[in-house]
């Protein structure tokens, strides 16, 4: 198969796509697309977070026709959504508002409300379990209503009040006022710089899973702000609401709601020395995350990026804005990456007769 | 190859009208001040970054139902990514395409300018991997745009001078920056030194696209494009003295060297130029 410059290269790819199709195949067993929402859902809610884009049905076509690499998925879903007219602007969502499925605070014992563990990982030991081959749709279903009858009692979904808040109700936290400013869209105007929060923050939160935690870990190694702690990490459902057509101004209630999302929220606070009056106080800076899905780690990462480059502190290349957010998208990185893999004679060719050039230049006398 | 399999489920030349709009206005303000990087909102295309979804969306912007297309990747109609890039263009318009540079209104490319002399009824296209001519000086996006809106480029001739001062010469490469209009300074792409002086006066307007770093910039028709150089140290473009293509022996064009076990050989890297002078057509 020629690769290059050759007659020839359309049917390559043609050559090229139909092995790609019989690797993905080749089993003879087509992966179902209610097996991919079904049972990799976390993967899911990784894709989404990436693409910015949230369609679970439509990003579950992408899992399975990127055969599960979610670079691949990824690029697929931000291709589709560059085709996707923008119909509405929801109103600003508050996150009290969320239907907790899960929520912790690490710094308090106690919250109101309470700390829910909801579904998740960490307290499981790591050890595989080789009994998973042998579930079948039948003894799946049998435990599933079992458990299921044994929640009823449980009631109707709930909301919580936010651990800042009750921060802010002592004073800890300084107040801020609500600010409603339109955010600027990175995908409609770009990045500037120096950037504003709300571009920075949704550049974070479309970050590379991976790229994400790796930075944010190294914050706290020491290139950024040590000892945050987690103030609140709550994931759950988000209700979206849009104004109704025409103009406005439109009262609260006018709205429509037009679903919800699944989010992981983090607020991290970070002790931070204040001046009062030429003292010298301990205050806490709050780092905030967000993003699509059931996504923890990359939200408590994003949480400490956000303070880190907030804070403007001279703390190296983590809050140098540039750096972080121009790195952190995984379609220009793994974009750019893989372009390694294109040809590139013409400016090797240039660069070889420039090497030769300064061979001769040093054989000159 | 034309109108065959176009596809139904997106929109003519696959952006709603009004991203393409949006990629206009930033070209018409790329041409309106030459050598000039505008930001524009750059999507994600179907091809992936670094691969010339810069390139592919003005394209996209630009074609209309008559136009005729013509993708070369490396000087080559046939390699790989340029036959990809077609075919994404023609899935969506079901315009026609071709090989030569004479037939084409809309000429997409990556790292050459056709050997063929362009006229002022087709539009150039060249994908950009890394737009700012300072970047090599100063990583900071902040800081090169006020060192272009000051016109402080003495970083960019000091890496010539550095050049010079290290090697006794202009070692060079590929993407050697230029002035257009006597204003900007511009990366021409990583076009070779040899395809700079086709900028100057070139009667087809040039449009440079950097889709991952999100710019348009262009050199409109009949503009001065100078190469940065200095008076003792003049510009030089790559040497093929004494060289010429072994399938249809031109001379004066840009040469692809292929190692062989008795020496290399040279051959035209305008791989349509080549076929069509074989061909004992106009080249």
């Amino acid at each position: 198969m020629a690769y290059v410059a050759v007659k020839g290269g359309a049917a390559a790819i043609e050559a090229s796509l139909e092995r790609l199709r019989y690797e993905r195949l080749k089993s003879g067993v087509p992966l179902g697309l209610d097996e991919v929402s079904g049972g990799l859902s976390v993967l899911i809610d990784q894709v989404m977070s990436e693409a910015s884009l949230y369609d679970p049905a439509v990003a579950a076509v992408a899992v399975k026709q990127a055969e599960g690499s979610p670079e691949e998925a990824v690029f697929l879903l931000r291709a589709f959504r560059s085709t996707v007219e923008r119909l509405h602007t929801s109103r600003p969502a508050v996150t009290a508002d969320l239907f907790v499925e899960r929520r912790l605070s690490a710094a308090f014992k106690d919250i109101t409300g309470g700390q829910w563990l909801g579904a998740t990982t960490d307290y499981s030991h790591r050890l595989l379990d080789f009994s998973l081959g042998d579930e079948t749709p039948a003894s799946v279903r049998v435990w599933v209503n079992e458990v299921e009858a044994r929640w009823q009692a449980a009631g109707p979904r709930t909301r919580f009040p936010k651990v800042v808040d009750c921060l802010r109700a002592e004073g800890l936290l300084p107040a801020v006022p609500d600010d409603d400013t339109p955010p600027l869209d990175v995908t409609k105007g770009g990045l500037t710089f120096p950037a504003v929060r709300s571009q920075r923050l949704q550049t974070l939160t479309r970050g590379q899973t991976g790229t994400v935690t790796s930075l944010g870990y190294a914050s706290l190694r020491g290139y950024g702000v040590l000892h945050p702690t987690v103030g609140e990490l709550r994931v759950g459902m988000l209700p979206l609401v849009v104004d109704p057509p025409g103009e406005g101004p439109f009262d609260e209630d006018d709205g429509y709601w037009i679903g919800e999302v699944r989010v992981t929220e983090v607020e991290t606070l970070v002790p931070v020395e204040t001046d009062v009056g030429g003292r010298t106080v301990l205050s806490f800076d709050l780092g905030y995350g967000l993003c699509f899905g059931k996504n923890e780690t990359k939200t408590i990462a994003m949480s400490l990026l956000d303070q880190v480059l907030e804070s403007k502190a001279d703390l190296g290349p983590l809050a140098d804005e540039e750096f972080v957010l121009l790195h952190v998208d995984s379609v220009e990185a793994t974009g750019f990456i893989s372009h390694l893999k294109l040809p590139h004679y013409v400016t090797f060719q240039s660069k070889l007769e420039g090497v030769r050039q300064t061979r001769k230049a040093e054989e000159a006398p | 190859m034309s109108g065959a399999g176009l596809n139904p489920l997106y929109n003519f030349a696959f952006f709603d009208e009004g991203s393409k709009r949006e990629i206009r206005r930033a070209t018409l303000k790329a041409l309106a001040i030459p050598g000039y990087q505008v930001p524009f909102a750059s999507r994600e295309m179907p091809i992936a970054r670094g691969w010339g979804t810069g390139g592919l969306q003005l394209t996209l912007s630009l074609v209309g139902r008559s136009d005729v297309l013509k993708v070369i990747d490396q000087g080559a109609d046939e390699s790989v990514n340029a036959v990809s890039i077609k075919k994404l263009v023609c899935d969506t318009t079901g315009i026609a395409v071709t090989d030569l540079t004479g037939e084409a209104t809309l000429i997409q490319s990556r790292h050459r300018i056709p050997e063929q002399p362009l006229t002022e009824d087709q539009i150039l296209v060249l994908q950009v991997p890394i737009p700012e001519p300072l970047r090599t000086v100063e990583p900071k996006e902040a800081v090169t745009k006020r060192l272009h809106a000051e016109a402080e480029y003495s970083g960019a001739y000091l890496l010539l001078f550095e050049e010079i001062q290290r090697y006794g010469t202009l070692a060079g490469g590929s993407d050697h920056p230029v002035t257009v209009a006597g204003r900007y300074v511009m990366a021409p792409s990583p076009i070779p030194r040899f395809d700079n002086p086709k900028l100057h006066f070139s009667r087809a307007p040039v449009l440079l696209g950097a889709g991952r770093e999100k710019k348009i910039y262009a050199v409109p028709p009949f503009t001065p494009v100078v190469s940065l150089a200095f008076e003792d140290y003049p510009f030089r473009v790559e040497s093929f003295e004494g060289k010429q293509c072994r399938f249809c022996g031109a001379r004066e064009v840009y040469l692809d060297e292929i190692p062989g076990e008795d020496g290399a050989v040279f051959q035209c890297n305008d791989t349509g130029y080549c076929r069509s002078r074989q061909a004992g057509g106009q080249a």
